[in-house]
């Protein structure tokens, strides 16, 4: 039980005076993956069932492995500063902190790994 | 922390049914009772209403079951013309004023149940004491920093007809206690009431704080936990748009930095 008024509770800390930033970065990514998750789909769809030399060979030209490349940066970004707005709906105090150290983490890894084989197979 | 069962003090039981009164036309209520004075759970009480001779609408019902059935039946009320937003409440799963909706709005038996996720008081009145203290702290007033003109500050029909579908708010609360991200944080996110009126003052002509005014609403929790569910604008018993009043001030945001 705390004895504050109701004006300090709804204060609170004050505005963080962030948050814009954040939105203007989901609005683009969400743009950028909205031409370039079909543009994947169109590029590796293809590949399915194609032989090992093919897919190495489309992986190794320049215009996948960029579409590729773009994918995995944008898209982890998105991942990451999404998850971390769902994690802050739901969870609070140390939980949330950890869970978004946790979130954005696995986000970069995924991305380095991904960028780190393809690397090693378009060069 | 998100809360996906009451707690147990909050369960809800079925309560007492009030005996039925002979004739044919009549109607079943539900309606949620809970009162501090005592220890028990919440309950749903069940009345019975002779339809011919009530009113048509959900208050009418009301204050004739508080008149002639239980007196101990508490709910807010005043104006009955939907101008006071007192009589806020949830009325066959949707946030509402018992006094605009009709009962024949409603299918079946009539459900109602104070604002959800807010602390009740009694019975249908919940505690709206953090919702209004959030609509006072977005500085609901016009904000003016020079002195001139002295007198009249002049404005333009244009610029006027900008808080149609804005003024009209009667801060009734169906739309932020409708909001899934309200109920989760409350205690930092605006709602939708606030950040409505909140546009309606940034927006205004004559006010001359609207710098400040976005400053003070950047923030991840403030501003941005509006996820554009659109509940509110869904529930809104005046008809208003609380979405996209939220969605004009994030543009207003990203104009700023781009």
């Amino acid at each position: 039980m705390r004895y504050l008024t109701a004006r300090k509770r709804a204060e609170g800390k004050g505005a963080a005076h962030t948050g814009a930033h954040h939105h203007w970065s989901m609005t683009m990514s969400s743009v950028g993956l909205a031409f370039l998750v079909p543009l994947g789909i169109y590029i590796f769809g293809g590949l399915l069932g194609a032989p090992y030399e093919v897919v190495l060979a489309t992986l190794s030209s320049p215009t996948p492995a960029i579409v590729l490349a773009l994918i995995l940066v944008i898209g982890m970004r998105h991942f990451a500063m999404g998850a971390t707005t769902m994690i802050e709906d739901y969870a609070r105090g140390t939980a949330r902190k950890m869970l978004i150290i946790f979130v954005t983490s696995l986000a970069w890894l995924i991305g380095a790994v991904g960028i780190f084989a393809l690397l090693k197979i378009a060069l | 922390m998100v809360q996906f069962t009451l707690p147990k003090n909050s369960k809800i039981r079925t309560g007492k049914t009030w005996p039925k009164p002979s004739g044919g036309n009549v109607r079943k209520f539900q309606i949620y009772r809970w009162s501090p004075d005592d220890d028990e759970n919440p309950r749903v009480d069940t009345y019975f209403v002779d339809m011919d001779s009530c009113g048509p609408m959900v208050l009418d019902a009301l204050i004739k079951i508080k008149t002639e059935i239980d007196p101990t039946l508490t709910f807010r009320r005043s104006c009955r013309e939907g101008i006071c937003g007192s009589c806020a409440m949830n009325i066959d799963g949707i946030n509402t004023l018992a006094c605009i909706y009709g009962l024949d709005e409603v299918k079946g038996d009539v459900k109602i149940y104070p604002l959800p996720h807010m602390p009740v008081v009694k019975d249908l009145i919940p505690d709206l004491t953090h919702f209004y203290a959030q609509h006072a702290s977005i500085m609901p007033w016009l904000e003016t920093k020079t002195n001139r003109p002295a007198k009249e500050w002049r404005q333009s029909i244009e610029d006027r007809a900008k808080l149609d579908g804005l003024y009209e708010c009667v801060m009734c609360a169906s739309c932020s206690t409708a909001c899934p991200s309200y109920w989760w944080n409350s205690d930092r996110y605006l709602g939708p009431a606030a950040l409505l009126h909140a546009y309606r003052w940034i927006i205004d002509s004559r006010d001359e704080a609207t710098g400040e005014r976005l400053d003070d609403l950047e923030d991840p929790f403030k501003l941005y936990r509006c996820h554009t569910i659109m509940n509110c604008t869904k529930t809104c018993p005046k008809g208003l748009n609380p979405a996209k009043a939220i969605a004009e001030i994030k543009r207003m945001m990203v104009e700023r930095i781009v």
